[in-house]
């Protein structure tokens, strides 16, 4: 096939899918292979308008022909009525069960539903995660390279990060500076973060938080018991 | 407000759900009609097979797998209904000579042009379009059917809609033509 008969091939093969085009029923990629060949070709671009009011004045004489009485309707239901009783089904197709399942539920029932799916996801995930780190000897929740030790032991802050800090920023802070959380988040958005693995001094523990308080990612800080 | 799927439709009349069947007749039975009508060319014709299409689609609803859009079920029910209301009275079927000849030739086509505009001139040709041409022209444009579910709905092959509807649209140019309308195509 020489070079202008496959462009007149190709051609035909989209001119024979405008129809389509112009009810929308054809494929994304299709229909995007039609509307390129549209842009650059004016004479198919003409014959396009034509397809559409081929395809306006069909719908225009469909919606003319009116509609049927309602003997039709009487005429079916006098029919069904006339039908043995059905059985119940014994099999039942479980996928068309599902979907009308789903299509009997409102759009807020299924938020809620969505929702409670992620929540039973993040729930299960953190079972996982915790039933791993055992096997692998930890002692629950650990950040940054904190060494492992004894909840109670050391000295304590209450911090709330600030809003633009990242995991890795607040990561990399911990690492830093050796700190750990224990407990959070609480209500208001506060972590319990060992400072020092010894208690310190008051003194010594007001200088720390002090000095954080300069801290960006930090945007509130005290001491805790 | 939520409008259940037709798939859910047919579940529920495949149980016995005659509610559903309601909603189901409620939601396509003017389209099948006129599908059917333009087919069997008698109104009262496509009255009495619309309600046996909704009939059969009551009976085989347990049947149906749901491997094509449930429109496109329904409307190769009521093909098949109607080819076979057609074969039942030979006599009364159009002649394939006569369903392509416009009816009104009083008029020449200048005239006929004055009078009415091209959109009327179209879908008057539509109208005189053979019954293989007017169906594949209707799924296509009217019952936004794609190639593949016209090709499931006529039983051809997927490039034989495509042939046929080409045809289809030549020969509308053709009577527009007779009718003093060139288009310039083919």
């Amino acid at each position: 096939m020489n070079t202008t008969n496959e462009q007149a091939h190709g051609r035909n093969e989209i001119e024979d899918l405008l129809p389509w085009l112009a009810a929308g029923t054809l494929s994304r990629r299709d229909a995007q292979r039609v509307e390129e060949a549209l842009a650059r070709d004016p004479e198919l671009a003409r014959r396009y308008e034509m397809v559409r009011e081929e395809f306006a004045d069909t719908i225009h004489l469909n919606e003319t022909l009116g509609a049927p009485s309602a003997r039709a309707m009487e005429a079916l239901f006098a029919k069904i009525d006339a039908e043995p009783a059905r059985a119940p089904k014994a099999s039942f197709n479980i996928g068309m069960r599902i979907a009308e399942f789903f299509a009997g539920l409102s759009p807020r029932t299924l938020a809620y539903a969505a929702s409670a799916a992620v929540l039973a996801i993040v729930l299960q995930a953190g079972v996982i995660g915790g039933i791993v780190l055992n096997e692998h000897g930890g002692a629950g929740y650990e950040t940054a390279s904190a060494p492992s030790t004894a909840p109670g032991v050391g000295a304590f802050t209450l911090i709330r990060f600030a809003p633009q800090a990242s995991v890795d920023d607040i990561n990399r802070f911990l690492e830093s500076n050796k700190f750990s959380i224990v407990a959070g988040p609480v209500p208001g958005g506060l972590y319990r973060v060992r400072v020092a693995e010894t208690e310190l001094p008051k003194a010594d523990l007001n200088a720390i938080v002090k000095k954080l308080q300069e801290n960006k990612l930090v945007g509130f800080i005290a001491t805790a018991k | 407000m939520q409008t259940t799927t037709d798939d859910v439709l047919i579940a529920r009349i495949a149980s016995g759900d005659r509610l559903a069947m309601q909603v189901l007749f409620a939601r396509h039975h003017v389209r099948v009609y006129r599908f059917v009508l333009r087919l069997v060319r008698n109104e009262a014709t496509a009255e009495d097979l619309i309600s046996e299409v909704f009939l059969d689609i009551w009976r085989q609803a347990g049947k149906f797998e749901g491997r094509s859009a449930v429109s496109t079920w329904m409307l190769s029910i009521a093909r098949f209904k109607a080819l076979s209301a057609l074969r039942r009275r030979p006599e009364e079927e159009l002649d394939e000579q006569t369903a392509e000849r416009i009816e009104d030739q009083a008029d020449d086509p200048e005239t006929a042009l004055a009078k009415k505009d091209k959109a009327s001139v179209l879908r008057k040709c539509l109208s005189g379009l053979s019954a293989e041409h007017r169906e594949i022209v209707d799924l296509v444009y009217y019952h936004e059917k794609s190639v593949e579910e016209v090709a499931e709905i006529v039983g051809i092959p997927q490039a034989t809609v495509k042939t046929r509807m080409f045809y289809a649209r030549k020969k509308l140019s053709e009577l527009l033509k007779e009718q003093g309308v060139d288009r310039g195509w083919p």
